[in-house]
């Protein structure tokens, strides 16, 4: 065991860097701009029905579905430190800021990266390596499909976070769904091994680079990737004393 | 391998040094040459799980053993799997709460709490969260915490032969269990607390019984700790054994009990504080060893130290009572009180009495708040907290919808059982049960 | 087949009673915890709630040595072949008490994932719902079990009443044809 002075040395080293970085963020969020928003999808209607079965007026409601788009500068907080360390690191590489980084999106305090596939691997060593940004942490990789969002349809997000800086970050990668593949994040981060199968089995994002992409969570026979918005839920209808449920993803509900 | 089974045996044992020796009665020596050098090229690969006892769930281990040493270790997992992530994009964001409640089902509280912390930032009602309603939040998940450690340290036990250990264990924790069940109504999976705050007030005399229960629970654990601290067997079993350095923790993206069994004082109660955990007084226990044996010893140290909140929060809120504990915000406050009426617990009937009689509003609220539930603005968040097995995150995506269109849970025990190969390798067939335990896995976090 | 060609009549009676009686009395369940009804299994286990006095809390790891299957969980398709294999494993006479209402019906859980039921795989003798049940419920269970146990018919009464079970089920109604309850 450390002794109590040295704990609390690496303790007070942990909150300091926390607070000066929540506060930053706080900041940042209450600069108060308006992000600009990004179309994915449109919904039409309010509840599942439509034509003729639908009696209540609101089938013709059409609302659109926006995400927060890229943001401009000034980001606000260390955000733009980030970015601006990470630009320089990018350019005198070579790969180029605006070709590895697509888009950054400031929203609820947090930054995101959109990042190019082609240059994931080396926009994630430069964020583990460089002593001013130092994210060594790696939280995983998840995914998301936006199946509207045609030539962008699967999303692959990775959450990354330095302890020595007390911050947190978010990369995401689009890929279209005729060419899913990513190269993988094993090499720089192992943490991801794991995650990475998952979002394979969910999602049937390839990743590259790697000879044991193999199902985790579902049986190694399993067809089709269940986290996908095409694949339904799977469920059967429940009968009970006359009258059937069907399963969650076939019933009338607000959409 | 130079026993003297035979008088002229020793002039041979320098050629023989080294030699494996294989001890056969009878038969014909080619057969069993042949049989010898099969065995000699043959992997013996044991499969422990998915149905095994000392496996700390469906959790199914391939070991390749040589003798009683592993040679390489693989996890199996997805036994488990139950879609609850692609189940709460169906359900409205209240009622998600009682989805993923049930991922890692020993610590229910901290999945709501980080589900909640995350829908919240996306409502933006973080500031309006009302205080009483941090506060039994924070008072919950301590509690949860200690119980949830409790399980840890009488299951490890238990499966290293020490039933004592889980007859304690589960002992204490039913201390723990009765305040759940007089504040929430439910043992486990409690669907307590709710975007906007928590379902109910805690009920009045629960702060006295909390303190009985953690007396309880403080004598319990010092039971456990005369049991386990100095006792040599256990000592032998859990020391040295399943080291993992800071770098391979780093590595492998490992936080909680193991991370801080390497010495560093990682918590996200105090690096990214949420719930107001800054202002509570408590200490982040670490170690150095980084061996079974610290992370044991760690889990008693972090009962004590959320015990330690726990006395700060029933400061709070005995100062508190009467407070709300919903938000303010009649479109996203869960609108039913509960009571326990002549007919069990239900809406109580002061409420109906107000939807019925006095508040068109509030039947309005109360029927769109249930059946469609509240529209979140479109967005991502990312929400973390300091789970008893690690950092759980939860990835928030909105499209401004009643029901939330991707709801990840980056479980920590999920992460954390990366780690049984590098733990494993190169140790005992017994030090797999005891690596596993210190990682002390959900399979219902792991596999969802 | 030992005590199962004993005659009849009175004879049978009281080895139908001695049977049953020794059979309830020590039934050893297989650890078949899969999720949180597991942890409400093992608290059953623990001195609060002490199933050992039912003679029950020798949890045997090894199906062989068991009799009672408590499917405790919800059973993911990938863990169903997996049931079925302990099932098997386990000797006769054998029961299964499905626990929780993600064992018996898939529970909340109605997706592509779960198992809707443990029926689907292995003869359950006795259902508890809950979620999960508390361990005075599942207590409940296992003392109605008991009982089911104790009074099970040996030899020829077995056979008797297994054919007036299967006449009374092909002459019942199907479910799908019972309309109009909800009125």
């Amino acid at each position: 065991m450390t002794t109590p002075d040295e704990k609390k040395d690496a303790a007070q080293a942990v909150n300091t860097a926390a607070q000066s970085s929540s506060e930053t963020a706080l900041e940042a969020a209450a600069q108060g701009e308006r992000t600009p928003l990004d179309v994915v999808s449109v919904r039409e209607g309010m509840f599942g029905v439509a034509g003729t079965g639908d009696t209540s007026g609101f089938g013709g409601l059409v609302s659109t579905v926006a995400m927060p788009g890229a943001s401009e500068r000034p980001y606000g907080g260390w955000f733009d430190q980030v970015v601006d360390i990470l630009a320089e690191l990018l350019d005198a590489s070579g790969t180029g800021y605006d070709a590895a980084v697509e888009s950054v999106v400031v929203d609820r305090g947090e930054l995101t990266l959109n990042i190019a596939r082609e240059h994931l691997v080396e926009v994630t060593r430069h964020l583990r390596d460089d002593q001013d940004l130092r994210f060594e942490l790696s939280l995983g990789v998840s995914g998301a499909h936006y199946p509207h969002d045609t030539g962008r349809e699967l999303h692959a997000v990775y959450h990354l976070t330095s302890i020595t800086h007390g911050r947190r970050l978010r990369l995401e990668v689009a890929v279209p769904d005729s060419d899913p593949t990513i190269p993988t994040t094993v090499d720089v981060y192992p943490a991801n091994d794991w995650h990475e199968r998952e979002t394979w089995d969910f999602f049937g994002i390839v990743f590259t680079g790697r000879d044991d992409l193999a199902r985790i969570q579902m049986p190694d026979d399993w067809p089709g990737h269940p986290q996908r918005k095409d694949y339904p839920l799977g469920g059967i209808p429940v009968e009970y004393k006359g009258a059937t449920v069907p399963p969650a993803d076939q019933r009338r509900q607000y959409k | 391998m130079t026993t003297q089974t035979h008088a002229t045996g020793h002039l041979f044992d320098a050629e023989t040094e080294g030699l494996s020796t294989y001890e056969a009665t009878g038969g014909d020596w080619s057969d069993i040459a042949e049989e010898a050098a099969r065995l000699g090229e043959q992997r013996i690969v044991v499969n422990m799980g998915p149905q095994h006892p000392s496996t700390h769930g469906v959790l199914r281990l391939m070991l390749e053993i040589d003798g009683e040493t592993v040679t390489e270790a693989r996890a199996g997992i997805g036994y488990l799997h139950t879609g609850i992530e692609k189940n709460m994009e169906f359900r409205t964001w209240t009622q998600g709460v009682t989805f993923c409640t049930r991922m890692d089902y020993l610590a229910p509280l901290f999945q709501e709490t980080a589900y909640c912390l995350g829908t919240e930032r996306l409502l933006g009602i973080t500031d309006d969260i009302p205080e009483r309603a941090t506060q039994i939040r924070v008072l919950m998940m301590e509690l949860n915490r200690v119980g949830s450690h409790l399980v840890a340290l009488a299951t490890g036990g238990n499966e290293l032969g020490a039933t004592t250990l889980m007859t304690i264990g589960f002992t204490a924790r039913e201390e723990i269990l009765r305040v759940f069940e007089l504040i929430t109504g439910l043992r486990m999976n409690h669907a307590y607390v709710r975007p906007g705050g928590v379902a109910q007030d805690i009920p009045a005399g629960a702060l006295d019984q909390i303190r009985e229960a953690i007396t309880g629970v403080k004598r319990y654990l010092r039971q456990l700790e005369d049991l386990m601290l100095g006792q040599p067997i256990l000592k032998g079993r859990l020391q040295e054994v399943g080291v993992l350095n800071l770098a391979s923790c780093m590595a492998l993206g490992i936080t909680g009990p193991m991370l801080r069994s390497t010495g560093l004082p990682y918590d996200v109660r105090k690096a990214a504080p949420y719930c107001g955990y800054e202002t509570y007084d408590f200490d982040v226990p670490v170690s150095d060893n980084a061996d079974c044996w610290d992370r044991m010893v760690l889990r008693i140290e972090e009962c004590y130290q959320s015990m330690k909140i726990v006395d700060q929060v029933l400061e709070r809120l005995k100062a508190s009572t009467g407070s709300p504990v919903m938000v303010e915000d009649k479109k996203i406050a869960w609108p039913a009180q509960l009571a326990l009426g002549s007919d069990g617990m239900g809406n109580s009937l002061d409420h109906i009495r107000e939807i019925m009689g006095t508040s068109m509003e509030a039947l309005i609220h109360h029927f769109k708040l249930v059946t469609e539930g509240f529209r979140v603005p479109a967005g991502q968040v990312w929400q973390t907290v300091e789970h008893p097995r690690g950092e759980l995150g939860v990835h928030l995506i909105s499209d401004g919808g009643t029901k939330p269109y991707r709801a990840h849970f980056r479980d920590p025990s999920f992460n954390n059982l990366q780690a049984v190969s590098m733990l494993c390798e190169g140790g005992q067939v017994a030090d797999v049960v005891c690596a596993v335990a210190s990682i002390d896995p959900v399979l219902g976090g792991v596999d969802r | 087949m030992g005590i199962e060609e004993a005659p009849s009549g009175f004879v049978l009676t009281s080895v139908e009673k001695f049977a049953g009686l020794a059979r309830k009395s020590s039934l050893w369940p297989v650890t078949f915890g899969l999720a949180c009804c597991a942890i409400e299994m093992m608290a059953t286990g623990g001195s609060r709630f002490d199933i050992s006095r039912f003679g029950m809390e020798v949890f045997r790891a090894s199906p062989r040595q068991s009799d009672l299957m408590i499917v405790a969980g919800r059973v993911s398709q990938k863990m169903a072949p997996v049931v079925r294999q302990v099932y098997d494993q386990m000797a006769g006479p054998k029961w299964v008490l499905s626990m929780g209402v993600c064992a018996s019906s898939g529970g909340m859980f109605n997706n592509y994932a779960i198992v809707q039921g443990v029926d689907h795989i292995v003869p359950v003798d006795i259902y508890l719902p809950g979620c999960p049940p508390r361990p005075e419920m599942l207590i409940n269970a296992i003392l109605e079990l008991h009982e089911q146990i104790r009074d099970e018919p040996l030899g020829k009464n077995r056979q008797e009443i297994a054919e007036a079970v299967e006449a009374a089920a092909l002459r019942a109604e199907p479910t799908s044809h019972m309309t109009g309850l909800l009125r």
